[in-house]
């Protein structure tokens, strides 16, 4: 178990390793960068740049030098916590995620609790009542689910919303809480916010939730040991909970590797239609406009999230099956 | 026999059973009546699709949703309760009643021990569930009470073995597990479903064994569920067989053996191949196939020369088992350890083990589909000699047409998605040797030769049963006119009427297209009805080689004996020494007399063609050499 540990964890330094320089490399591909952009932008608008300003930048954030000790530069920062600055936004990129992020967690928390609340019971009972018509009405529902684009159910509850209840349902909170100190009234506006965007995001997920877990589970419970379960006199119900389940958990387990990272930059488009006040809008934005530090930190955050997330899940799967703990991975 | 009883603990009386299809009844069970005397072994037997599997899980109540019961009754009459008859038909398949019957007082064992057992419990957990459910034991008391069993069906650490998942365990342990959760409610009726047909020979005499003893100590009535006439003749007091769902013949295990009445059973009792059987004897077959005899007789092979010569032949497998830090380490297990051996043209070299004993790797060395670490491998064709192993890729493939191979599962060893033309010409195409017309014609003709009709070539293999593409195999393999076959398990997926066939058409192909055959079977008889000489592998070595008579009349090493011994004869009057068996496995090197195992072996010629893997200074003490 202990090596198990230590292999994946050293396996882990690698793995950011590439990803951090072909995010770099990536930011680095345009020919032109942030200022000169920004400068030719301001020209053509016929104003007149600070030219000062932007060669004092360019020196202070080590953009003359060459690639690799920029490189070296925002690596080391980035593990030391300090992650850059933007230079759209003219501060440091922790002051502006900061409140951002923990706003973008909270929402896809909620949604994939919501997800799995929602998905687990009726994964269940469609895998268990097989081709029944309860089956096919909820198989109908998540299938909706999966095929609508989340934007474009967020824009049809905007929309009435607006027409049937005359309510404005953008937003994650009142704009004049935003980046304000969290008070009780802060705290209820974004509760009697958060749900719709939970929703609207929870909804195709679910759907694909269900086919999984439906499918997980039909093929467990074909095979012998449920069978096996049944021979030993075990009531159907105990018999399902403590075997062909457990033995679906795998697949829930080995997905958690996955969300992690979705809890950061899930649903960008969805957010920009509501105007979330979550990362993705700004990711988005930050890419457009070639503010290198601001997008390539977000990225290597997500990088190390899903890095991290896998270990998560990978050390819960050895926790729950024997065969990864005792044989080192090899399921048969 | 159908004498009412109040002896009888379970009676089955013109049962019927369909299974829902789209649109109609679909019955597989047509009015099958049969009983279990208190205490006694009853088999019933049949071939697969005979519908004796359904009858098992109609008793315990495991019918799946589209298995309906059409009639009939299935009475069970519990010792403790003897004046009480339930009617299983009757009562709720999910309801209390029939719950607290099943695993408490009807148990029942299946032929897969791996999937029957959930991978991810421990066994003792798996076990003691069945207590804890039936008799509300826990805890400790519980827990002692397994280990108790556990004891009793052979672990010899039962409390190591509480704790093991199934995964850590071999097939025999795994089936041992299997029946302590069967029997640790002391059920008064045990349904085994072909409980030894998964495992190796020597472990199926064992778990007999074992079956025998349990049943005596718990005064169990068995119901065992099998197609294999050896395991009934050492088992079974009265034997019911089955044939497209209607009992075709009854009566005590006497009367059965030795005084067949129905045409089926006789014949059945024919095709399975026994020692007894003379040179030249061939198996009588349920359903004769005719194949044509080929319009050509392909080449004159020059008889007794060494077609193949294997020396030294090694090969390690890392396990998987411990990882490093960087990469695979861990133990290496010795899958083939200098394994050296000649095949003369025109025979059948027959290589036996058990599984694990690399006699599979070995023919897949040969074929170079997994690369030997050392060693040597000659072929002698018609173009002279050819080093097998030094073949580089352009060479292996002109080389290919030579060696060809009969694989196992005729199921998985075929595309679906292919017709069998398209499979029959895949092997020409590769070699590109003829156009699409000859290869067309090729084709048609091969389908004669295995006894197919060409008709069929545009089907897809589906359409075929197990032994029509088992068939389709071997039509496969002779595409490309080989000179020598590895047979690998070729009948060992298949019911023992089709066996027989598929063994007479591997004589006869054998016969007249000068053939020669690599034969790999872990089943004694089967190996003894097909080769002239057998070599005998356990743990990657080569034990004992030695020509058909001087094996069976008079094995020499400690191995061989162990695995004659374990065969289950289908003759009353030849039973299982059970006696004489010991539960450990017997291809432990340690449990060998001591010049047999240890350091410094060699093969000794023991006598003309003879040959047993021994210690030299073993010989002059105890004066074995010739």
């Amino acid at each position: 178990m202990f090596t198990f540990l230590a292999r994946r964890i050293l396996i882990m330094i690698p793995t950011l390793f590439i990803t951090s320089v072909l995010i770099f490399t990536i930011m680095k591909l345009p020919p032109t960068d942030y200022f000169e952009t920004y400068v030719a932008e301001l020209q053509a608008q016929g104003e007149k740049a600070d030219l000062g300003r932007v060669e004092f930048l360019r020196k202070e954030y080590g953009l003359d030098q060459p690639a690799t000790t920029q490189y070296v530069r925002w690596i080391t920062g980035f593990f030391k916590g300090d992650f850059g600055y933007s230079f759209e936004y003219d501060r440091p990129v922790s002051d502006i995620v900061g409140e951002r992020l923990a706003l973008t967690i909270l929402v896809s928390f909620l949604t994939i609790i919501l997800t799995w609340v929602i998905a687990f019971p009726i994964g269940i009972y469609s895998a268990t009542h097989q081709y029944s018509i309860g089956d096919y009405g909820l198989t109908f529902l998540g299938l909706l689910g999966i095929a609508i684009p989340h934007f474009l159910l967020a824009l049809v509850t905007m929309y009435f919303a607006n027409v049937w209840f005359g309510l404005s349902i953008g937003g994650l909170m009142d704009p004049k809480y935003f980046n304000q100190p969290m008070s009780w009234e802060k705290a209820q506006s974004i509760l009697s916010h958060i749900w719709i965007p939970v929703l609207i995001i929870g909804a195709g997920g679910t759907g694909s939730m269900i086919r999984k877990i439906r499918a997980n589970l039909l093929d467990e419970l074909q095979k012998q040991y449920v069978v096996t379960a049944r021979a030993k006199g075990l009531p159907p119900g105990r018999a399902l909970r403590k075997y062909p389940l457990r033995m679906s958990l795998n697949f829930f387990v080995s997905h958690i590797g996955d969300i992690l990272p979705t809890l950061v930059s899930g649903a960008e488009l969805t957010a920009v239609v509501l105007s979330l006040q979550t990362t993705g809008p700004l990711l988005i934005r930050a890419l457009q406009s070639q503010d290198m530090f601001l997008a390539g930190s977000f990225l290597m955050f997500l990088a190390l999230l899903t890095v991290i997330g896998v270990l998560i899940s990978d050390i819960l799967l050895a926790l729950l099956d024997p065969r990864v703990r005792l044989q080192g991975g090899s399921t048969r | 026999m159908t004498h009412e009883g109040k002896h009888d603990l379970l009676r089955i009386e013109d049962l019927r059973i369909a299974f829902q299809m789209q649109d109609h009844l679909n019955e597989v069970v047509k009015g099958v009546s049969l009983r279990v005397p208190m205490g006694k072994t009853v088999a019933l037997v049949g071939e697969s699709g005979s519908g004796k599997t359904v009858i098992s899980q109609a008793v315990m109540g495991l019918l799946s949703r589209k298995g309906i019961i059409t009639g009939g009754r299935i009475l069970f009459r519990d010792p403790k309760q003897p004046d009480k008859e339930i009617d299983l038909t009757q009562i709720p398949r999910d309801g209390r009643v029939y719950q607290s019957l099943r695993g408490g007082r009807m148990g029942m064992i299946f032929q897969e021990p791996m999937s029957s057992l959930s991978p991810v419990h421990s066994i003792g957990n798996q076990v003691e569930e069945a207590l804890t459910l039936h008799h509300g034991v826990r805890g400790k008391a519980a827990r002692e009470a397994t280990e108790r069993m556990f004891s009793l069906v052979g672990f010899r650490d039962a409390a190591w073995a509480y704790d093991r998942y199934p995964f850590e365990l071999s097939g025999g342990l795994r089936q041992r597990a299997m029946l302590a959760m069967a029997l640790i409610c002391r059920p008064a009726l045990l349904i085994a479903d072909e409980p030894t047909t998964a495992l190796d020979m020597t472990i199926q005499a064992q778990v007999l064994k074992l079956m025998k003893q349990l049943q005596q100590e718990f005064g169990m009535a068995i119901l065992l569920i099998t197609h294999d006439l050896g395991v009934v003749a050492n088992l079974a007091d009265e034997v019911f067989v089955i044939y497209q769902g209607e009992i075709l013949e009854m009566g005590e295990v006497d009367d059965i053996f030795r005084r067949p009445q129905h045409p089926y059973l006789k014949a059945l009792l024919k095709a399975s191949p026994s020692f007894d059987m003379a040179p030249g004897e061939r198996l009588v077959t349920l359903r004769e196939v005719p194949a044509l005899p080929p319009s050509r007789k392909l080449r004159e092979v020059p008889r007794d020369q060494p077609i193949l010569e294997v020396r030294d032949l090694n090969k390690t497998y890392r396990q998987s088992g411990t990882l490093s830090l960087f990469g695979r380490g861990g133990s290496a297990v010795r899958a083939v350890d200098n394994v050296s051996f000649d095949i003369r043209a025109g025979e059948c070299f027959g290589l036996v083990g058990e599984s694990g004993s690399g006699k599979t790797t070995v023919g897949h060395l040969i074929m170079r589909s997994r690369a030997a670490d050392s060693g040597q491998i000659m072929f002698h064709g018609p173009t002279g000699p050819i080093d097998v192993l030094g073949l580089d890729s352009g060479e292996l493939r002109r080389f290919r047409p030579n060696v060809q191979m009969i694989f196992q599962d005729p199921v998985s060893s075929l595309s679906p998605r292919m017709t069998v033309l398209d499979i029959l010409r895949e092997p020409m195409i590769i070699q590109g040797d003829l156009g699409p017309e000859q290869q067309r014609n090729r084709a048609a003709e091969l389908m004669q030769l295995v006894g197919l009709d060409p008709r069929f070539l545009n089907r897809y293999p589906h359409s075929f049963s197990g032994g029509q593409r088992q068939r389709i195999g071997i039509a496969r393999a002779l595409a490309l006119e080989p000179q020598v076959i590895i047979c690998d398990e070729p009948v060992s997926a298949l019911d023992v009427s089709v066996q027989a066939q598929v063994l007479n058409l591997l004589k006869d192909l054998q016969q007249s297209l000068g053939l020669t055959y690599l034969f790999v079977s872990h089943n004694l008889a089967v190996v003894h009805y097909m080769a002239s000489r057998i070599a005998v592998m356990a743990r990657g070595r080569i034990v004992e080689l030695a020509t058909r008579d001087q094996l069976f009349r008079a094995p020499r090493h400690p191995y061989t004996q162990a695995l004659l011994a374990a065969v289950p004869y289908a003759d009353l009057d030849r039973p299982l020494d059970l006696q004489a068996l010991e539960l450990t496995s017997a291809s432990d090197p340690s449990r060998w007399p001591g010049h047999f195992s240890g350091p410094g072996l060699e093969m000794v010629e023991v006598e003309a063609g003879h040959r047993v893997l021994m210690r030299i200074e073993g010989i002059g003490a105890k004066g074995e050499a010739a």
